[in-house]
């Protein structure tokens, strides 16, 4: 008999620290589903951030190294000159990569790494408790801006996938959410493109999920998806920011 | 006559001996006085299959080489003094994860930006850390090229060994300079396919294990404190045997000496001069030059001559950071003093031998 | 003489450096234990050059120096800072085409060397180094002209091996 359901073999069986309605699990998921989908589990080496996601290498069931604040997309490089023929991915956060590790991101980028990275954009710090974000959006309350974010006080949110799709290295970019079936069918096969194009080695892919953070947003799971769709989808656009051009794909 | 001998910039002979000894692996930033490095790496690497990236920054260097040591890379990396202090993050992350290093700071005058010239004020930094949390990286400082060629060579080695960075410690002098320099021959180099069988703890990909439950993971966060101190004390008892067979240094001249000096690097070459000025004008002295900087070679100071050593002088270019250890050594056997320049200020050899004189004046 | 140490002083650009560099080599090819040293850094771009160069029987225990066997000066600054260096009895080599003084003192022999002169009568300017180089060599023996021609051959090779014929004829003053 078929079965309807079954753990992905790309999850580890430890329970997941991630609060009630917040969307790491369902990127952590597909991630590694599209890995094994591929068959390259086995030939995958993952960098996991500091953030909420500091145990993502206790939950994803590859080869995982565990990178300083900013730093994946650095030890990623470094990784991917010793393994020129396997997959390596880093999953970072919106403070580890807009904010602490912009350098490290837009170098990677402009050498054109043959690295993914998975950008999960909450708009927030979780781990430290609800601070701003780099992408904290204008009037958005956290502990750190209790009125509210003001463009005067801290500038306007920073738009990551539109400033490294400038970059000439970088061959992919796309912008996806979690809030919907749909999307994430969609965020799905984002992964898969992302991880395609790095095995022919164009060059640095990203996808920016933008997820939700009920527990530091002060919303229930579902009003969380609704402000996605009602307030960050606004600012922060669905969709290909680059893609390799039709020639190149082959 | 011929010679087997090659002359050769410190800094080139230094890069050349990383290579030799199976580094294929470089990660830099040009400061001054070590770019000659990053220049001979971004050459001479590619032509024996490695790979030298250009960082956007020492935290960027610091950070590919934790990745390619991770994933089981033979990885060298150099800096000078305010590079290796934007590296310190990294050192603690690699110190606690076990991941091999070899390290070069070419040490310059500070603090701040500070200048480029000569300094030896980086000592607290390379032998205390300068990363949080508790670890210990070993650090070797040579005096001449060769020298330093040598521990280069072993370092690749060393850090595989020890699973840990090691770091060795030059100045802008020997880095500079050219002395003839005899190279060892090239060591084996490891396949991809024999990293993953003989690096048992590297990243590479579970398929090189039979699977999933064979997967690593390279890492320092232990979020209970129970764990994390039962790391701690495992990485202190590696620490401990380090402390017992890294320890190295030379002792010249001890018995019957009247003063003995504790200098290392550049500074013991300027200090063997003073002891010949010194001996001119009828005043033994002896020279302790320590090695290995951690460990400290504590046990160089009982072979001192207690009965005719009237004082110890700490030889530095800082304003006096290595004289804790000598005094710790020395364990109030007999008083420490300094000799010291700074800023890359370099003393001469009589100034060194006339503090020696006004010391032992002083003591009578 | 056991050991011999030497400035070489000048602006950039007129083969200070590669003086100390033949010399050092050619010591190495002897079998003699050399260091070099040059200045670094940004003075190096502001156009004045010096190295320091210890040759000797035994192993060299300081590359620094503050008092030399033989001074170098190419240019007026240079000689105003290294004469006054020398040991008494030390050389003096100067560059008497860019330098309208004389020595200062008595206690050493000064050599005075119009190397533009005599490299323009060789048809080729940038010979004047080894102009001087060759004075310094056959004046004081720091090391054979034997190893420094072995030298030439191992510095100069391919297209500018042709350059050593030159270089000799500057080097012996023909």
């Amino acid at each position: 008999m078929k079965p309807v359901f079954e753990y992905t073999k790309g999850m580890t069986r430890a329970s997941a620290h991630y609060c009630p309605g917040c969307t790491h699990g369902i990127a952590h998921r597909i991630i590694m589903e599209v890995l094994d989908e591929m068959g390259m589990l086995g030939k995958a080496i993952g960098v996991a951030p500091i953030g909420c996601s500091v145990m993502a290498h206790q939950y994803m069931n590859v080869d995982m190294c565990e990178a300083a604040h900013g730093r994946a997309p650095a030890v990623a490089s470094g990784i991917r000159r010793v393994h020129p023929d396997k997959i390596v991915f880093t999953y970072q956060g919106d403070g580890d990569l807009a904010s602490i590790g912009t350098a490290e991101i837009v170098h990677a980028a402009v050498r054109g790494e043959k690295i993914t990275t998975f950008f999960i954009n909450n708009g927030i710090y979780g781990m430290t408790g609800g601070q701003m974000a780099p992408t904290t959006l204008i009037g958005q309350k956290s502990t750190t801006s209790q009125d509210g974010r003001s463009k005067e006080a801290n500038g306007m949110p920073l738009k990551m996938s539109e400033m490294l799709s400038t970059i000439d290295g970088a061959v992919y970019i796309e912008r996806v959410a979690l809030d919907s079936p749909a999307h994430v069918r969609a965020a799905k096969k984002a992964v898969r493109k992302a991880f395609e194009i790095q095995q022919k080695g164009l060059g640095f892919t990203l996808i920016e999920f933008l997820s939700t953070c009920p527990t530091n947003w002060g919303m229930t799971p579902v009003k969380a998806l609704e402000w996605v769709r009602e307030k960050v989808m606004p600012y922060y656009p669905l969709g290909v920011m680059r893609e390799p051009k039709e020639d190149e794909k082959e | 006559m011929i010679t087997d001998k090659v002359l050769m910039k410190g800094n080139e002979a230094f890069a050349e001996a990383a290579i030799r000894g199976g580094a294929r692996l470089y990660f830099g930033y040009p400061i001054t006085p070590q770019s000659e490095v990053p220049e001979y790496m971004s050459r001479e690497l590619p032509k024996v299959g490695g790979a030298f990236v250009q960082a956007e920054s020492e935290l960027g260097a610091i950070n590919m080489a934790y990745g390619a040591g991770a994933a089981g890379g033979t990885v060298f990396i150099s800096s000078s003094s305010p590079g290796i202090a934007l590296m310190q993050e990294g050192m603690s992350f690699l110190c606690s994860a076990e991941v091999p290093l070899l390290a070069l700071n070419v040490s310059r005058g500070g603090p701040g930006i500070g200048g480029i010239q000569p300094g030896q004020a980086d000592y607290y930094q390379v032998t205390r850390g300068g990363g949080n949390g508790d670890y210990r990286i070993p650090v070797f400082a040579p005096s001449n090229i060769q020298e330093a060629v040598d521990l280069l060579y072993e370092g690749t080695e060393l850090a595989q060994k020890w699973q840990n960075p090691i770091m060795i410690l030059a100045d802008g002098m020997i880095a500079q300079m050219m002395e003839p320099v005899r190279l060892p021959e090239y060591k084996k180099v490891l396949t991809p396919d024999e990293i993953a069988a003989h690096r048992d703890w590297a990243c590479t990909g579970f398929d090189d294990r039979g699977g999933a439950e064979n997967r690593r993971v390279v890492k320092s966060l232990r979020m209970q404190p129970e764990k994390l101190e039962e790391h701690v004390e495992y990485l202190f008892e590696k620490y401990a045997r380090a402390e017992k067979e890294l320890c190295r240094y030379e002792t010249e001249n001890l018995e019957g000496a009247g003063v003995v000096f504790v200098a290392f690097g550049t500074t013991a070459r300027i200090t063997r001069e003073a002891i010949e000025i010194l001996a001119a004008q009828g005043i033994k002295a002896g020279l302790i030059r320590p090695i290995s900087l951690w460990p400290f070679p504590n046990k160089a100071f009982d072979e001192i001559d207690y009965k005719t050593t009237k004082a110890v002088i700490s030889a530095e270019l800082s304003m006096g950071q290595m004289i804790t250890d000598v005094q710790i050594a020395l364990n109030g056997r007999l008083p420490a003093f300094l000799a010291h320049r700074t800023g890359g200020m370099v003393p001469t050899s009589p100034e060194v031998a006339a503090r020696a004189k006004a010391v032992l004046e002083g003591l009578k | 003489m056991s050991t011999y140490k030497m400035f070489f002083a000048g602006s950039g650009g007129q083969g200070v450096l590669m003086m100390g560099q033949i010399v050092t080599y050619a010591a190495m090819l002897e079998g003699k234990e050399a260091t070099f040293l040059p200045s670094y850094g940004p003075e190096m771009r502001g156009g004045t050059a010096n190295c320091t160069v210890v040759v000797s029987d035994k192993p060299v225990s300081c590359p620094i120096i503050y008092e030399a066997d033989i001074a170098v000066a190419m240019n007026l600054p240079s000689m105003d800072k290294f004469e006054p260096m020398l040991k008494k009895g030390g050389k003096l080599f100067y560059n008497k085409s860019l330098i309208e003084r004389d020595q200062n003192r008595d206690d050493i022999d000064a050599y005075a060397i119009d190397i533009a002169g005599r490299a323009a009568a060789l048809g080729n300017d940038k010979v004047a180094n080894m102009v001087m180089l060759g004075e310094v060599v056959r004046n004081t023996g720091v090391v054979s002209i034997e190893s420094v021609f072995h030298v030439f051959e191992k510095v100069f090779t391919g297209r500018k091996a042709a350059l050593i014929p030159l270089n000799k004829q500057a080097f012996l003053g023909e």
